[in-house]
């Protein structure tokens, strides 16, 4: 009936694990007392959960990054913790199960379910905006997709309870992850898991590629397109080109875990390694998907900082869209170590030297931006300078392990740890943090409190130096990556300032959330209230409605002829015009298809990781039917009255002139702006 | 991938229902091909794995063995047919004709159910004959392959199922008629698909 | 092995960062053989080279941040400048050139150092055959005869030809202090080429984690002389234990932290047995004219025949 689920499944007998469900369980149990008590359920369903508005999609995709940001640090923390105390023949506190387990999902969590949703999120957030759209391509889809996300997350945390996770490492490499030498339920977690969020990304990639390539404002050129949009836009054609690859890859795994196939199997004639170019065929590309809308947003940052265009606005699309097709040649250089002969190995390290042109030109390309700029130092500005000192570090060892002579001592030690935390948290996390900062204004038109992000900067940016220099220095002592426990005694000493620095990481969030907390106490404070829309001066069309913008985001599809048209009409005197007459507005509906299809698919999952198949059977065509249902149903949205956009439009207005931004007799344009 | 947002920039004056339907079709559809592009990686993704265990027979059966040419030959005919059939549905599309659109996918329905028919028929004779997919590495990429290509078909046939229900339902509607067009898409796309497999996996390895 | 293997100018580059580093005691900075020695020189060569982008670009950083504050009205201010075609084509131009260098460089090395490379020596090699087990490393002596567990002796500056594959999943060959790893995988035969310059005691270890025993899947590498070397092997001979089928197959089960064994005798062909074991591409028997006759002979398939035909291998 319940396949291989049983009580023996719940990991009693590990005080660790439970008391970290009894605080998880406390907390929702909080949560949800808490929004019952408030009468806030509806307002939640059917404002946020069955939304399809881009913008909420967004900040749905930052929380869940933020949540799972906590739970992968807390995993991080504990991995420093046992290190630094598992030394010449101590074991630690952490059995070595669960510590496999910890590092597995450290790595999942951060890469799928912290890294990705953050993106995702910001992409959300501000695409659709910058392009001058009222929403994406397909707004049901987007919905769905986040709900798949969900899926995942739920999946992989609901392992913390219920059986186990993998102790595979987040590369799973097959035989270790096949059926033989993992024969747990862990495995299927991972998998499952990966692959729900995974289709959710694929959706996302077409979606957001159908919406810059078919939904811009009239006027805008694809190569004006605003740098962010651009970045993301390379990100998707990645996500596109390689999600799919995952996909494949994961269920050959699970047709060899599940039907006895042999694809990935030791014996008769499986092969493994095939698997680690598949992974890697896909696992490259997807740092770059991580790493590029964080170039974006230090591109925006930057020049509405400065108050200055960015210089190079077009080497920088170049260098992006080198980056990205580079990418996908230089798997390879994951595993020199597996033989593949001299001039195979020179090949891919030679490709993967190739991009650290662009990218040079990119960090080149931000230093002449503030070159005669006026540079404010703003928390955004701060994380940038941050990351082009620290990636510029990172990039350089990324490039010594690129060479298959180093690499060959230095592959799986620390110093590669080192390395792509160097980039991933000195690039790609700092890169979000800073996006976070700059477009939470537009978001919910208040701005977060500057003192407590800058502290939160310093804390992040020292224990980052402080937890990863000593692993660059233990690479070179010889210690491998992914043991649970150590015996050299020359190693220890690095090992403790590792933990501090992730001590120090550890305050920098909590700086994080007191200045959520802070920010939020102070929303309606004078200097922190930007609802009128513009708080930074920036350049680009988001900037021109209000915060939070309305939610069919522009009135009047905005005019755009060149790439930073806000501060064009800003100068112009044309920014905030109004027309004589609004027209009324298409808009989708909600649906909660994404919900229950999403909702669904969880229990699919969970089925099959359990081996439940009655369940799993319904589930699946639970999923379907739900769907054909809400494709019969064909919504076809609906239109927004002009009584109600004259309405959003007034206020706005009063805004704008209490800003100071327009004077109060600012008269409207008899002609139409769009035909202007 | 009905719902969406109409952005272009002739909002003014007859903002017609008809003209929303008409920019939401050609999104829909241009949102469908770069669906296709991942679908068409996922099997390329396939295709090398196949290409990399072809010769991973474990001591059991290669392809030479066990492929019957003919009766392969006999399921690519069916879904070639299949294709033309589909193309003359979309042609009463264009033309309005209800009753001649449902006639034609009816027989593409038929044919390519008879496809599905013959390959389970191919995978049930193998599989009781000793060679299913734990046989070897080959015969894992070969059902791997060949059933993925099984199973879109299978998913395009309830696909071509409901469509027929809706137009019989709602007629040729704009939204049917974008369905149509995806689904149509859908369904070459899964014959030049074939094609490669037929060639790769049937040709290469018989000959 | 040539120990000039880039320009003699850069050769002078490591002499530059090991007097940086030389307080530091590091296995990879400081390593015993001359594999490790020329990874050690390649990695800081290539260090040096690429601090020369790096560190002006660093420079650049907190010097344009500061001059270009925004308090300081007296910097120059040109919100429009966004395109300079001297400044473009330099920023392409300096990491193009950067990455030329560093890409000979690299060409070069990756040849050079290719571990399946034989080291030129004038010594006859020591052949050792590695297997990596769950989780532990079996070592066989084919040309002495005898098998370890966990340990290894080898003579110094004789080379020693690895070859290596794995029984269980996959684990790297790594002895940190020689220099080169590679992977040991199942039904594969990896090589790698290395030489101890001096006698000593090393760690290895499997740099590829492999599951529940890969932290204790440690074993100990000792260079020394090969009249010690020779007096090891005789001794090992004296060791009670025989490596025969049997004893193997014990072996091969999963354990974690296993003490060093010595075995006097090993099954000649063992490791060629353990890589054939999993031989994907074995032909099968030609079914198909079987299966015409039989079809000729009745219409009706005969499952189970087949099914006999294709299991016997």
């Amino acid at each position: 009936m319940f396949g291989k689920l049983s009580w023996e499944a719940v990991p009693f007998h590990e005080p660790i694990v439970m008391v970290t469900i009894a605080m998880i369980a406390l907390g929702g149990l909080a949560l949800f007392a808490a929004i019952t008590y408030f009468k806030k359920w509806t307002y939640l369903w059917t404002e946020w959960l069955t939304s399809v508005d881009h913008k909420k999609i967004g900040v749905m995709y930052i929380i869940v990054a933020m949540v799972m940001l906590l739970r992968g640090f807390a995993d991080a923390i504990m991995m420093r913790t046992q290190l630094a105390m598992a030394t010449e023949g101590s074991p630690g506190y952490l059995p070595p199960e669960h510590y496999d387990q910890i590092f597995t999902a450290h790595g999942v969590i951060m890469i799928i379910f912290m890294a990705m949703p953050f993106f995702t999120g910001l992409m959300n957030l501000a695409v659709p905006l910058q392009i001058g759209a009222r929403d994406v391509a397909f707004p049901f889809l987007n919905s769905l997709s986040f709900w798949l996300l969900v899926s995942g997350v739920v999946l992989i945390n609901l392992s913390l309870g219920i059986g186990e996770f993998a102790k595979t490492g987040w590369v799973a490499y097959p035989p270790l992850s096949g059926l033989q030498y993992s024969p747990g339920v862990g495995m299927d977690y991972y998998i499952w898991a990966l692959q729900l969020s995974g289709l959710g990304t694929t959706l996302t990639g077409v979606n957001f590629l159908a919406t810059v390539l078919k939904m811009r404002t009239p006027g805008m050129k694809l190569m004006d397109m605003p740098i962010f949009t651009w970045t993301c836009t390379w990100a998707n054609v990645l996500i596109v080109a390689s999600f799919p690859i995952l996909t494949a890859t994961l269920a050959l795994l699970t047709l060899d875990r599940y039907m006895d196939f042999h694809i990935f199997t030791n014996e008769l004639g499986g092969n493994p390694m095939m698997y680690v170019n598949l992974f890697w065929a896909w696992g490259h590309p997807e740092v770059y998907i991580l790493i590029l809308p964080a170039f974006g947003i230090f591109s925006e940052v930057i020049s509405a900082f400065t108050g200055k265009k960015l210089f190079g606005h077009h080497s920088m699309i170049y260098a992006s869209g080198a980056i990205s097709v580079l990418g996908f040649m230089v798997w390879l250089h994951h595993f020199f170590t597996m033989g593949s002969g001299a001039s195979v190995n020179a090949f891919f390290g030679l490709a993967t030297m190739l991009i650290s042109i662009p990218t040079g030109v990119k960090l080149f390309n931000w230093l002449f931006t503030i070159y005669q700029g006026r540079l404010r130092f703003t928390s955004q500005v701060m994380w940038t300078l941050g990351f082009m000192v620290t990636f510029a570090i990172g990039g350089m060892t990324g490039v010594l392990l690129a060479i298959p002579g180093a690499d060959f001592v230095l592959h799986n030690s620390l110093f590669v740890i080192a390395h792509f935390h160097n980039v991933i948290i000195g690039g790609a996390v700092f890169g979000y943090i800073a996006g976070f900062a700059f477009y939470f204004p537009k978001a919910f038109g208040f701005k977060l409190h500057e003192g407590w992000g800058k502290a939160a900067f310093w804390f992040w940016i020292s224990g980052f130096f402080v937890a990863f220099m000593p692993l660059y220095a233990l690479g070179f002592m010889g210690m491998t990556r992914r043991l649970n426990a150590t015996t050299n005694p020359e190693w220890v000493p690095y090992l403790y300032v590792a933990m501090f620095g992730a001590v120090m990481i550890a305050a920098g969030i909590a700086c994080q959330l007191i200045q959520l907390y802070v920010s939020v106490r102070d929303r309606n404070k004078p200097e922190n209230v930007c609802d009128h829309g513009d708080p930074w001066n920036a350049h680009t069309l988001e900037w021109s409605t209000s915060s939070p913008p309305p939610f069919y985001n522009f009135a009047v599809l905005p005019k755009a002829d060149c790439i930073d048209p806000f501060t064009e009409a800003k100068e112009n005197g044309t920014a905030y015009q109004r027309p004589a007459k609004y027209e009324p507005i298409h808009m989708p509906n909600n649906t909660a298809t994404g919900v229950v299809m999403g909702a669904l698919l969880t229990v699919f999952g969970f089925a099959m990781i359990w081996h439940i198949w009655w369940l799993a059977i319904a589930s699946l065509v639970g999923t379907v039917v739900y769907f054909v249902i809400h494709a019969a149903r064909d919504d076809q949205g609906y239109m927004v009255p002009v009584e109600t956009i004259e309405r959003i439009e007034a206020e706005q207005h009063k805004r704008l002139v209490a800003a100071g931004k327009i004077p109060a007799n600012a008269t409207r344009v008899e002609t139409s702006l769009e035909q202007a | 991938m009905s719902n969406l947002v109409t952005n272009v920039g002739h909002a003014h004056g007859d903002h017609g229902h008809d003209d929303h339907h008409h920019d939401s079709g050609e999104m829909t559809v241009y949102g469908f091909w770069l669906y296709l592009m991942t679908d068409c990686i996922l099997f390329a993704s396939i295709f090398a794995v196949y290409a990399v265990l072809v010769n991973n027979v474990a001591g059991g059966p290669s392809g030479h063995d066990i492929f019957e040419l003919p009766y392969v030959l006999g399921e690519t005919a069916l879904l070639l047919f299949s294709s033309i059939t589909y193309g003359f549905a979309m042609l009463a599309l264009y033309k309005g004709k209800k009753q001649a659109v449902l006639g034609w996918l009816f027989m593409t329905f038929l044919l390519g159910a008879g496809f599905i028919a013959m390959e389970i028929n191919e995978f049930h004779l193998l599989i009781s004959e000793g060679f299913g997919p734990s046989r070897s590495g080959f015969l894992s990429a070969f059902f791997t392959l060949v059933g993925t290509h099984g199973l879109h078909v299978s998913a395009g046939l309830i696909w071509m199922g409901i469509m027929m229900y809706q137009v019989n339902k709602h007629g040729l509607t704009s939204t049917n008629k974008t369905r149509l067009s995806c689904l149509s898409l859908f369904w070459h796309f899964l014959d030049v698909v074939w094609i490669c497999v037929f060639t790769v996996v049937y040709l290469m390895g018989t000959l | 092995m040539s120990k000039n293997r880039y320009p003699r100018l850069l050769g002078l580059v490591p002499l530059l960062g090991t007097l940086l580093l030389g307080g530091c005691n590091m296995t990879l900075l400081n390593p015993t053989g001359q594999v490790g020695l020329e990874q050690r020189n390649l990695i800081i060569t290539a260090t040096l080279l690429m601090l020369l982008v790096v560190v002006p670009v660093i420079v650049m950083t907190f010097l344009f941040a500061w001059k270009y504050r925004a308090s300081n009205k007296n910097a120059v201010y040109t919100p429009k400048w966004s395109h300079s075609t001297k400044i473009e084509v330099a920023v392409w131009t300096i990491p193009v050139l950067i990455i030329i260098a560093l890409g000979y460089i690299t060409y070069i090395s990756t040849h050079e150092l290719d571990p399946y490379r034989p080291i030129e020596s004038d010594v006859k090699p020591v052949t050792i055959e590695v297997v990596a087990l769950d989780w532990k490393w079996l070592f066989i002596y084919p040309e002495q005869g005898i098998a370890t567990v966990n340990k290894i002796v080898f003579p110094a500056h004789t080379p020693i030809n690895f070859k290596i594959t794995s029984d269980a999943v996959m684990n790297s060959f790594f002895i940190p202090g020689l220099g080169g790893q590679i992977y040991a995988m199942a039904g594969m035969q990896t090589k790698l080429h290395l030489i101890a310059d001096r006698n000593a005691e090393m760690d290895g270890i499997s740099a590829n984690y492999s599951g529940a025993g890969f932290t204790g899947m440690k074993f100990k590498a000792i260079s020394t002389t090969q009249e010690d070397f020779d007096a090891w092997v005789s001794e090992v001979k004296k060791s009670p234990k025989q490596l025969d089928q049997a004893e193997y197959a014990a072996l091969a089960k999963p354990s974690q932290n296993n003490p060093v064994e010595l075995y006097s005798s090993v099954t000649p062909n063992q490791f060629q047995i353990i890589v054939d074991k999993y031989e994907g591409m074995k032909p099968g028997k030609p079914l198909k004219h079987e299966k015409k006759e039989k079809e000729v002979a009745a219409t009706d398939i005969d499952a189970g025949s087949h099914s006999a035909a294709g299991a016997e291998e």
